[in-house]
This record gives structure tokens, sequence and C-alpha cells, in this order.
């Protein structure tokens, strides 16, 4: 425990009152209602109530053609579309034991980046406004236009990307993209600057923070408690680095941990990661490979607009992905990623079809949101909002 | 990407891979239990019998394969068994997953929980009994999680029809 001393409980007569905190409730991030057991102001029990935003997305994915799916990632954690875009991706290509051009992964790699930096923005202007201290909202607010802005030039959607296709990108960047990318990651390291002397030195926020929602190495591995938040618990792990993917072998940067486990320390992670995110940028705008951004498969992808109106072949193969969809080998794999929240995993089935015989989706914040009573307990109702901004949920990925 | 090697059945895991953690700590705690395994894709997936699920996990997990990641089902209906339970269990020692599965059948498909080795395991449970219907011996709090209490049916089964029932 650190700096706010947790009153002892004292039991005031066995009168405990059951508080139903959300659905709507400004501090849940979405749709999240929580049950609480509190005696005065400290809390006994919390007992999570999910599921008013689930929508079947891993029903209608059985539905749909494999390229179909991937419009539908973007829908479930909407804060960190490209990650989703490519855990998926990545998932297909496997089954499909399809190799994808260098260029292709880079620029996976760098756009996957940007959008862990918009995740972690939304999270650090949330967060802070949870804790009220209203001006981060603002100021990270302004920097995640600018990512939005850059994904609208790639893909042509702020936030429903859909860029990444089964075989590579749906298009090569258009012209200027790099520098653009180049320009704001060269603005960002002061911005970030920015919010930790708004947030670092602050008392109010400190004194918030320090202390409150402690999470153990033990409990974090427990409850299957990933990203940020377990390597702020002590625990070094971190998929791009130990089980890279989409060429991360080849960037150099560090995993930020802590061993506090507090809301700080999660604070603290989240605030280096994104620093390290720049580095991996930098690195994949320095080395992007030339070459094709799709592979050379064209019974799987989509022929170029002038080559189906030249090639006989082409048009073909165009109308039978459009009508028919591609049949992928039948299998099973399990593809995991590092997004923004933590461990991203899909888990697609096929029975050698078009359509996936099934999706299911891992996503961070379910499993996070279990430890969730370890952490507040004996806290006060106030440090329930400091703890749930700290786990960084997204109620889309954990409803799907 | 290489052509990765591809063996298919117990037997050509256990001759193939007798060297891997995962496969050493099954056979050494009862290689009955296992009945069938493949390596596919880079993926070792064990399938053991449905009532050793609970003991395959402590096994795996003494082994070194601390970190519960995922679990879910697959409905092969009309197959039996129907159902695929698929557990996906992760090292951060070796860095290295393996997925454990079990077949269940109707009817009153269920299996022991796995809550008391990992906690974790709770909401994907009781995802996986609304879902699904598959029951899990033990757990603590088995109740529907993302469906209304008093829903009909179970969503994922192939046999619900993907616009629901009108």
């Amino acid at each position: 425990m650190g700096a706010i001393e947790t009153p002892a409980i004292t039991n005031l007569g066995g009168q405990h009152m059951i508080l139903n905190m959300g659905p709507q409730h400004p501090a849940t991030h979405g749709v999240l209602r929580l049950v609480v057991e509190i005696d005065g102001e400290t809390i006994l029990h919390v007992r999570p109530e999910i599921g008013y935003l689930h929508t079947g997305i891993e029903k209608t994915c059985e539905a749909k053609f494999y390229q179909q799916v991937i419009p539908m990632t973007d829908r479930i954690n909407y804060l960190d579309p490209l990650s989703n875009n490519l855990c998926y991706c990545l998932a297909v290509e496997k089954l499909l034991d399809l190799e994808i051009p260098e260029r292709a992964q880079w620029v996976r790699v760098m756009l996957t980046e940007l959008s862990r930096l918009n995740s972690h923005l939304i999270w650090l202007g949330t967060h802070a406004m949870d804790i009220g201290a209203l001006t981060v909202f603002l100021y990270t607010f302004r920097e995640r236009e600018e990512i939005l802005r850059l994904f609208e030039a790639v893909a042509g959607q702020r936030m429903m990307t859909s860029y990444f296709r089964i075989g590579g990108l749906s298009m090569e960047p258009p012209l200027g993209f790099f520098d653009r990318v180049q320009y704001f990651i060269n603005t960002l390291p002061e911005k970030i600057d920015e919010y930790s002397n708004l947030l670092s030195g602050n008392p109010i926020f400190m004194n918030r923070l320090k202390g409150v929602g402690y999470l153990s190495a033990e409990d974090a591995i427990a409850y299957g408690v990933t990203g940020p938040p377990l390597r702020a618990s002590g625990v070094d792990i971190d998929l791009r680095r130990d089980m890279p993917y989409s060429s991360y072998e080849k960037f150099q940067f560090k995993v930020p941990t802590s061993t506090v486990g507090d809301t700080w320390a999660r604070y603290e992670v989240r605030l280096l990661e994104m620093r390290e995110s720049i580095k991996i940028i930098q690195q994949a705008l320095d080395g992007m490979p030339g070459g094709p951004v799709k592979a050379n498969a064209p019974k799987i992808i989509l022929p170029d607009r002038e080559k189906m109106k030249t090639e006989m072949e082409a048009l073909i193969h165009h109308f039978k992905i459009v009508t028919e969809g591609f049949p992928v080998p039948a299998g099973e794999v399990y593809q995991g990623i590092e997004c923004g929240h933590g461990q991203v995993g899909y888990y697609v089935v096929s029975d050698g079809t078009a359509k996936p015989y099934r999706v299911h989706m891992r996503y961070p914040s379910f499993a996070t949101l279990q430890a969730l009573e370890v952490m507040s307990k004996d806290h006060l109702i106030a440090d329930l909002v400091a703890v749930i901004g700290s786990i960084d949920i997204v109620l889309g990925e954990i409803d799907r | 990407m290489t052509q990765a090697v591809t063996m298919l059945g117990k037997q050509a895991v256990l001759d193939g891979l007798a060297e891997h953690p995962a496969v050493k700590a099954i056979v050494t705690w009862n290689a009955d239990a296992l009945t069938d395994a493949k390596f596919d894709r880079d993926e070792l997936t064990l399938t053991v019998t449905p009532d050793a699920i609970r003991e395959a996990c402590s096994t795996l997990r003494a082994a070194g394969y601390n970190f519960f990641e995922d679990m879910t089902a697959v409905d092969w209906h009309p197959a039996t068994p129907r159902f695929q339970l698929s557990y996906h269990l992760l090292s951060h020692g070796f860095k290295e997953r393996i997925r454990l599965c079990a077949r269940v059948d109707e009817p009153d498909p269920s299996v022991p929980t796995i809550t008391t080795i990992w906690p974790g395991a709770n909401f994907f449970e009781r995802e996986v009994f609304d879902l699904f219907g598959i029951r899990f011996e033990g757990h603590p709090d088995l109740r529907r999680i993302m469906l209304p209490d008093d829903w009909k049916g179970h969503p994922l089964r192939k046999d619900y029809p993907v616009e629901g029932y009108r």
C-alpha cells in the first residue's frame, strides 16, 4: 500500500449496502454494470454484469465469407481497429499458409503501432478525466485526431479502417503518407512530455492513483490479465517481442515493466509504451522496404482494377472471390497478438469451405475485468473509478 | 513461410515430439487420458478425455504452461461427440502456446471446471455455458453472461439460426 491509507473496515452493525453502478455511468466507459457491495464507502465485493453490448459477432462471422469478417473485427475494439484487423488476417493467413510481402508486413507494424498510440491516447484522456483532470482529455484528443486523419488518408475511414486484408493490405499507402507519419511522430514526443508535465507531478493525480488497485503478479496470471496491467505487476511478457509476428522480430524496442502493480504503475508503463511505439514507427519509416503490398495469390486477393479490365483471368478471379469467396484448407489456428489493451487472440476453425466454421476472439478486457474485485476490494468507491480507468476497458471487446 | 511439419494422430506426436515439455508431462501423468494429438501449422493440440481436463490442466501448469489464455467451444453438429472444447494455454517461460481439447456429447454435455486452477477461466466458462449450453461441474457462478437470464437456446450451436428465432 502506498500514499493513501485505506481505512480499516469497521462493521456498521452488518449494514451493508448494494450499489448498482451502471450500465449508464460516465466512469464505466460504456455499458458496464457493476454490482458493488459496500460498507459505508468501502468496497466489499464487486460483481461485473456484462452483455449489454452483445451483438453476436462470433455467430455472424460463421455466415460470412472469410474476407467479409474483417469489417466486423474493427467494430469489436473500436479504439485499436488495426490490431484487430491484423490478428484476424494473420490467423487466416496461417490457415492458408500464405506468404506476406515484406513491405506489407512493415506497413502493418507501423500502422498497428499508430493504432496502439490511438488506444493509449484515449485511455490517458478518459482515465485522467475520470480522476478529475479534464484538461488532458482535450490534449490527447488533439493528437488522436491527427492519428485518425492518418487512418483516413490510408484507409478512407477514420475509425473502422479494415485496411489490412487477407494476403496484405487493401492498397498501397497514398503518396506522401510516410512523410505525414514522419511529421506526426516528430511532434509526438514533446506532446507526451506535455501530458507527463500535466499529470506526473500533479499531487491530486498522484494521490488518487498511488497505492490504489494493487494487483500482484500471481493474481494477474491467475485471472488472465494481459498487456500493460500484467507488465505493471512485474511480469515481463510482450507477444511482440516474445512470440513475434508480422516481422516484429526485426524491430528494436524495450518492453516497459514495473513491479509496483498499482494504478500508478499502469499509468507509467503505458506512458513509456507510447514512447517505445514512436521508436518502432521511426524504425519502420527508416527501413521501409519496397515491393508489392499484396501476396501473390490471385485466387485469394482481389485483382487490380486495371488488370480486371484487360485480363480475362483477373476478371474471372474477381468474380469468383466476390460471389463464392475462396476455400480455406481445413484446420484450426490460434493467433495471438499484443494490442493496446493486452493480448488479443483469434481462434479460427475451418472446415475447408469459404466461410469460417468458427471464429472466436479472445479479448483482453474480458479477462482483465475478472481481476476488478481483487484490485478494488477494501478501497473506497471513488477508487473503483480509478481502477476501471487503469485497466483500460472497452465494452465492445468484452461483449462482442 | 517455411513448410511446417505436420504430425497427425497420437502416435505420430508421441514419437515426433517426445521431448516436448507438454507431451512429456502428459505422458508421465497419464498416457491413457490422451485420446488424440496433432501438430499442425506449428501448433500442438492435445486431446484428452473430458473428465480428465482439470487434471490435465494442472499437470500442464506444473510443466510450465502457467497462463490460461483462452477457452471456447466448437459445435461439430451433427458429428458425435458433438462439442469440442479448446483451451489455449500459454507458457511465459517457453514462449509457447498449446491447445488442449476435449470432446463432449449430448445430452447434458458437461466437463469439470478449471476455475480451481485459474480463476480467470470463470468468465470464459460462463460464456461457453451461455452460448453453447455446456455445463461446467463445480463452477462457482454458472449463469448466463452475455444473454438475458430468460433467453431460450444457445446461439452458437449450429442448429440455432443466424437470424435467431422470430
